[in-house]
This record gives C-alpha cells, sequence and structure tokens, in this order.
C-alpha cells in the first residue's frame, strides 16, 4: 500500500505554474487575433488612404477604372444574413422549444441527431445542394409564383434566375439553424423545472408555460441568434456558388448580388493591381468591423431585455 | 555543376537533332525550377514538365495559383518563371524590378455555350449581338439583332440569361478584351479586366460554375473556354469575325487566328489577338505566356528555362492538340525564338545562335 501523499509545500508554486499556462493560453487567442487585424490593417492601408470613407458609401466596383466602393457587398452580406436570420429564428426556435419541452426520448434524440448533423455538413456540400437542386426548384417554381402574386411588391421582381440573394438567404438559413436549435435547447433545459411547476400550478396553459420559459431563457436564445448570425455574415464557399455574385444593389431578392466573403474569395487569386489587392483586403477589414458591430449590438440587446441580470441561465 | 553544363550541352545537341532519344542517354540534370501562375494552360504544362523531366532529369515544379498570383511570384522573387494569361501592360512591366520577357507556349478560345433546348441548327451571333446580350440591352432570345443572323431559324421569345465568370481570370480578361475590340461603348463603359463591373447577368464561380449554370437554365448564355467546352460536350455558338464570316469555335480557327494577327504579333508578342482579321479566325483567341527576366541571376537555372521554353515552343507543340490546346503557328514560334535568343545571365546570351 502507498502511503497517502503529503501535503504539498509546492501547492502554491503549483497553482501559480497553472495559472500562468492557462492564463498564457488565453493570450495566444488575444494575440493572435490582434496580430490578425493589424495585418489585415496593413494590407488594407494603401486603399484606405487612397479611398479613404467613402469606400464604405461608394456603390462602384469596377477593377478596370481602379474604383471601389464596398456598399453593394456590405448589402449583400447584411441582407443575406437577414434573410437567414428571417427564416432560421422560427424554425430553430420552434425545433428547439419541442426538443426541450415537448419531444420524448427516442423521438428528441433522433431529432437532435438530425439537426446536429447540419452542422457537420461541409458548407460546399450546401453551395452544391443550393446550384443543383435548390436554384432550379426556385426557376421553376417559387420565383415564378413570387413574380406573379407578389410582383407588385418591388422585393419580388425581376427574371427568375434561380441563383441570387433568395437561394443565398435559404441555404444560409439551413446552415444557421443547427447553432440556434443545440444552443437554445441547451438554455431551455437549462430553466429550473419549478418554474415550469410554478405557471402550471398558476392555472396557466402548457402554452403559456412555455412562453414563461422561453421569456427566462431569453438572453441564452439571443446568444443563439447573434452566434448563428456570425456564421452567417461570414459565410463564404456555399453562398459565392448561389448568389450569383454581381456588385449591384436591387431590392429584389430574386436578383443577383454579392457579399463580403464571396468577392474576397472571387478576386483575390487574380487581383493583379496594387489598390485592387489593397481593397479587396479593406472589404475584409469591413467585414472583420462589421462582425464586430453586430455582437456588440447583439450584446447590448442581450443586456437590455435582461436589465443587466446576469443570474439567468445562459447569460454570458 | 560541370554536370549540369554537360546535361544542358547535351540537351542542345538533342534539341539541334529534333531526337528525343539522344538526351536519354545524356547525364541527367538535377536543377529544379519552379514557377507559379496561371490556371489555364496549368494541364499542358504539368504534361509538359512530366514529359521534360523524364527526358532530361529537369524538374519543374508549378503552382497554379492564377495568374495574378504568378506574377506577384515572379515580382517578389520567389519563383523561376511566371505565367500569365494576359500580358503584363506597361505599367506593369515598368513596376517588376527588371526586364520581362513574354513567351507565348499555346493559344486558347473562349466560347459561347448556350442552352436553347429547341434549337437545331448552331446559333450564329454578330459581335453585336453579343455585346448586346452581356450589355443587358437583349433580353429576349428572338430580338432582331440575333434573328438577324440565324435566317429560317425560329427563335424562342424567352429571357435571354447571361452568365459571367465571378472570379477573377484570364478568360474574363480574354472575353472582356473582345468586347472591348468590337464595341466602343463596352471599351468606354465597362473596359477589359480579370474582373469588371458586368453590367448584366450572373456570375457562376470557375468554368464549371458558368457551365453548370447554362446546362441547368433554359436561356442562358455563357463564356467558357474552348477546351472546357469541348471537354464537357457544350454547345458554342458560331461568332462573325471581322471577316463577316460565321466561325465555330476550334482549334484549327484558333491557330489560324494567331496566324492572322502574326504581323502585329512580330513587333509586340503582347499585343492583341482578338477579332482578327483572317477569314477562318476565331475572333476570341488569345495567346498564354510564360514570363521570365531577361537577365537570369543564376546562369544553370536561367540555361535550363531557355532550354525547357525552347523544347515547348518546338517539340512539345505535338501534344498541346490532345489537351485541347491550340498550336501556336510557325511565326509566333519564330517571334518567341528571337526573344529566346535575347535572354542572358550575366550579359552573356543563354542560348547558343540557332
Amino acid at each position: 500500500m502507498r502511503q497517502p501523499l503529503a501535503p504539498r509545500r509546492r501547492g502554491l508554486t503549483v497553482d501559480g505554474v497553472y495559472r500562468g499556462a492557462l492564463a498564457a493560453a488565453a493570450g495566444v487567442i488575444f494575440l493572435v487575433v490582434a496580430l490578425i487585424v493589424l495585418e489585415i490593417a496593413r494590407g488594407a492601408m494603401p486603399s484606405i488612404r487612397t479611398i479613404g470613407w467613402g469606400f464604405l458609401a461608394q456603390r462602384e466596383w469596377d477593377p478596370v477604372a481602379d474604383h471601389y466602393g464596398a456598399l453593394p457587398y456590405i448589402y449583400g452580406t447584411l441582407v443575406s444574413s437577414l434573410i437567414a436570420l428571417v427564416l432560421a429564428v422560427p424554425l430553430g426556435l420552434g425545433s428547439a422549444v419541442f426538443l426541450a419541452e415537448l419531444a420524448k426520448g427516442r423521438v428528441a434524440a433522433i431529432v437532435s441527431f438530425v439537426i446536429e448533423l447540419l452542422a457537420a455538413i461541409p458548407s460546399i456540400v450546401y453551395g452544391i445542394w443550393g446550384f443543383f437542386v435548390l436554384a432550379p426548384w426556385l426557376r421553376n417554381a417559387l420565383e415564378p409564383w413570387l413574380v406573379a402574386h407578389f410582383g407588385y411588391l418591388p422585393l419580388f421582381r425581376g427574371t427568375p434566375f434561380g441563383i441570387g440573394m433568395l437561394n443565398a438567404g435559404i441555404v444560409l438559413a439551413i446552415m444557421i439553424i443547427p447553432t440556434i436549435v443545440s444552443i437554445s435547447r441547451e438554455v431551455l433545459l437549462a430553466i429550473p423545472r419549478s418554474l415550469r411547476e410554478a405557471s402550471l400550478a398558476l392555472g396557466a396553459t402548457r402554452a403559456e408555460a412555455i412562453v414563461v420559459t422561453l421569456d427566462a431563457a431569453k438572453p441564452g436564445i439571443l446568444g443563439s441568434i447573434v452566434l448563428a448570425l456570425g456564421r452567417a455574415l461570414g459565410e463564404t464557399m456555399a453562398v459565392t456558388m448561389v448568389i450569383g455574385n454581381t456588385n449591384r444593389i436591387s431590392a429584389s431578392l430574386l436578383d443577383p448580388s454579392a457579399t463580403m466573403a464571396s468577392v474576397i474569395a472571387n478576386e483575390f487569386t487574380e487581383a493583379t493591381g496594387s489598390l485592387y489587392l489593397s481593397a479587396l483586403i479593406q472589404i475584409a477589414l469591413v467585414l472583420f468591423g462589421v462582425t464586430i458591430l453586430v455582437n456588440a449590438l447583439a450584446r447590448a440587446l442581450v443586456w437590455l431585455t435582461t436589465g443587466g441580470r446576469r443570474d439567468v441561465a445562459g447569460a454570458t | 555543376m560541370k554536370r549540369t553544363m554537360i546535361g544542358a550541352a547535351a540537351l542542345v545537341a538533342a534539341a539541334l537533332v529534333g531526337c528525343s532519344g539522344a538526351s536519354q542517354e545524356a547525364a541527367k540534370s538535377s536543377v529544379t525550377l519552379t514557377g507559379a501562375g496561371a490556371t489555364f494552360p496549368y494541364p499542358i504544362y504539368s504534361k509538359w514538365f512530366d514529359m521534360y523531366r523524364e527526358s532530361t532529369g529537369v524538374q519543374i515544379n508549378y503552382q497554379s495559383i492564377g495568374s495574378g498570383g504568378g506574377i506577384q511570384q515572379l515580382k517578389a522573387g520567389t519563383v523561376d518563371f511566371g505565367a500569365s494569361d494576359a500580358p503584363l501592360d506597361d505599367a506593369k512591366l515598368a513596376e517588376m524590378p527588371h526586364p520581362v520577357m513574354h513567351i507565348a507556349t499555346v493559344a486558347g478560345a473562349v466560347v459561347l455555350a448556350y442552352n436553347l433546348p429547341d434549337l437545331q441548327q448552331p446559333l450564329q451571333l454578330t459581335p453585336a449581338a453579343v455585346v448586346g446580350i452581356f450589355r443587358g440591352a437583349i433580353k429576349k432570345w428572338n430580338d432582331p439583332a440575333i434573328r438577324a443572323a440565324n435566317p429560317g431559324v425560329t427563335l424562342p421569345a424567352t429571357a435571354v440569361l447571361p452568365v459571367h465568370r465571378s472570379d477573377g481570370s484570364g478568360t474574363s480578361n480574354i472575353f472582356t478584351t473582345y468586347l472591348s475590340a468590337v464595341s466602343p461603348e463596352w471599351k468606354s463603359a465597362v473596359g477589359a479586366n480579370t474582373s469588371v463591373a458586368w453590367p448584366a447577368g450572373v456570375g457562376a464561380k470557375g468554368n464549371e460554375g458558368v457551365a453548370g449554370q447554362v446546362k441547368q437554365a433554359a436561356g442562358s448564355i455563357g463564356y467558357v473556354e474552348l477546351a472546357y467546352a469541348k471537354q464537357n460536350n457544350l454547345t458554342a455558338a458560331r461568332l462573325q469575325n471581322a471577316a463577316g464570316t460565321f466561325v465555330e469555335p476550334t482549334l484549327a480557327s484558333t491557330t489560324a487566328a494567331i496566324q492572322a494577327s502574326a504581323q502585329a504579333l512580330a513587333a509586340d508578342v503582347r499585343a492583341p489577338t482578338v477579332n482578327a482579321a483572317g477569314p477562318d479566325a476565331y475572333p476570341i483567341a488569345a495567346l498564354t505566356f510564360i514570363l521570365v527576366y531577361q537577365d537570369q541571376a543564376d546562369a544553370a537555372k536561367g540555361k535550363a528555362i531557355a532550354d525547357f521554353l525552347h523544347w515547348a515552343i518546338h517539340e512539345g507543340q505535338n501534344d498541346v492538340e490532345a489537351l485541347q490546346y491550340a498550336r501556336i503557328p510557325d511565326e509566333v514560334v519564330r517571334v518567341d525564338d528571337e526573344a529566346l535568343g535575347r535572354l542572358t545571365s550575366g550579359g552573356k546570351p543563354l542560348l547558343a545562335a540557332r
């Protein structure tokens, strides 16, 4: 039999080393982010100097005239992500509530497995599906129907191409649903049973009890939506394949568009002029900025809706 | 070093005799060259590099990262040669640290693939119709501008969906150079480049993306490389050339187009070859280039590059058509030979006068 270990006198040092190692691990991440920002900013410098703030507001992106404006790409990024959220939030939240509150045993296991499977599919596969399966259906069925019935709205005017803003929004929605579902479900499951029981005891119906639970889980659910939005904003491959890649701003969802990530993916390899290359890097910088801004706004939203409470499940 | 020189000398001898068997017995060279650039000629280049390594031992590594990347790497001095579909213009040449030579290696063409399921005859297009389609001015297939060039053909009243490349590409550069050559309006409003601000249509990534979109959607029309269209059995339009004839895109009509531009190419190998004047010339044809510094810092490497390029524009041409590239005509081979004769290292010519 070995003797129990004697109490260590080096305990403090070990703690110190442990703490130091963990701090270093966290610090490295910080450093990597800082270096990325620095490097992108450095690469974007010639373009920032030449074009300045007008870069954000100009609609022309013309490599021939060496004239660059990011507005069509900022617009495309925000609108495609917005469509994705509009489609994915009700679906994702619905499945999360179903999984957390209603589904039992095997059904819940199967449904969550399938949803998590969605998250594991590489984005190129979504792109191929969007291009070969969704696009023909949109072109031949949904888009002509939208034009026929809602053509009076500027949103649904134009030629049904099949690929374009709508296609990109739908593909993005499917890609971000797993994020919303899995996080929201965990948050809902973390809400104490007593809350539901108390609601029911006070005479609430099942639906009303779910509303109470959802209210308590709001910060976590918002958090899941923000994470999903982050993925939608930066998604590159799938979007590039289905959005149609034109730098025109159009109110119609049927028209082709482009996002910041897709224009970089498209044009970086053959960008020969130095200002051209720099303008593309500046787009990366703007994308970075938009992501930070969206995240900050979402945090503020979470903070406002909870009144600064941090004791609720899922609050960060 | 000595072995390299012997190997290279043997190679020169072999090239002079024009017999590949002789070089097999020569001492193998141990020179390794690196290059980077255009994706369009990659299949033929990689075949050439294999064949050349087998016969001479010279190892050539090539990264097909795109013309822009190839130019950047040559400029930075990280590769021994670059490859580009578009020649460097005077401004870009001036940005390079040393004088750069263009060696034309093979020719290619850009074809207009279309999807009109009910059409039996090949579609014929005038330059004005092509410009109209890609400017978005021609919206229906039965537009008078298209009908006039296709007498006796019933064209559908369906929408025209132009498809262009979304990624920066040498193919786009050739196509927009053609549009600029035939239409002053296009030249002033849009211009020519690897990426342009397209006034109409949708963008798809790569030849495969454009071809995929065209195959899928009836009424669409897009431009792809001739080699890609041939390998994938795409239906390509006949284009009206400068002489007024409608020409089918083939390897022969591509070479004919380069040949028709021979005079301009002899003056400057970077001269545009689109909308060439010959009666058999297909109007959207272009050369692709390998870029090398005129004065090579490393004599052994420089010699190996010069020898390889000489082999590629002579013996190498016999293998290009199997891979759907068009040969360079003899006139261009002579232009290349003259350029290779001017390659030096430390001021000394790298190739003996032939």
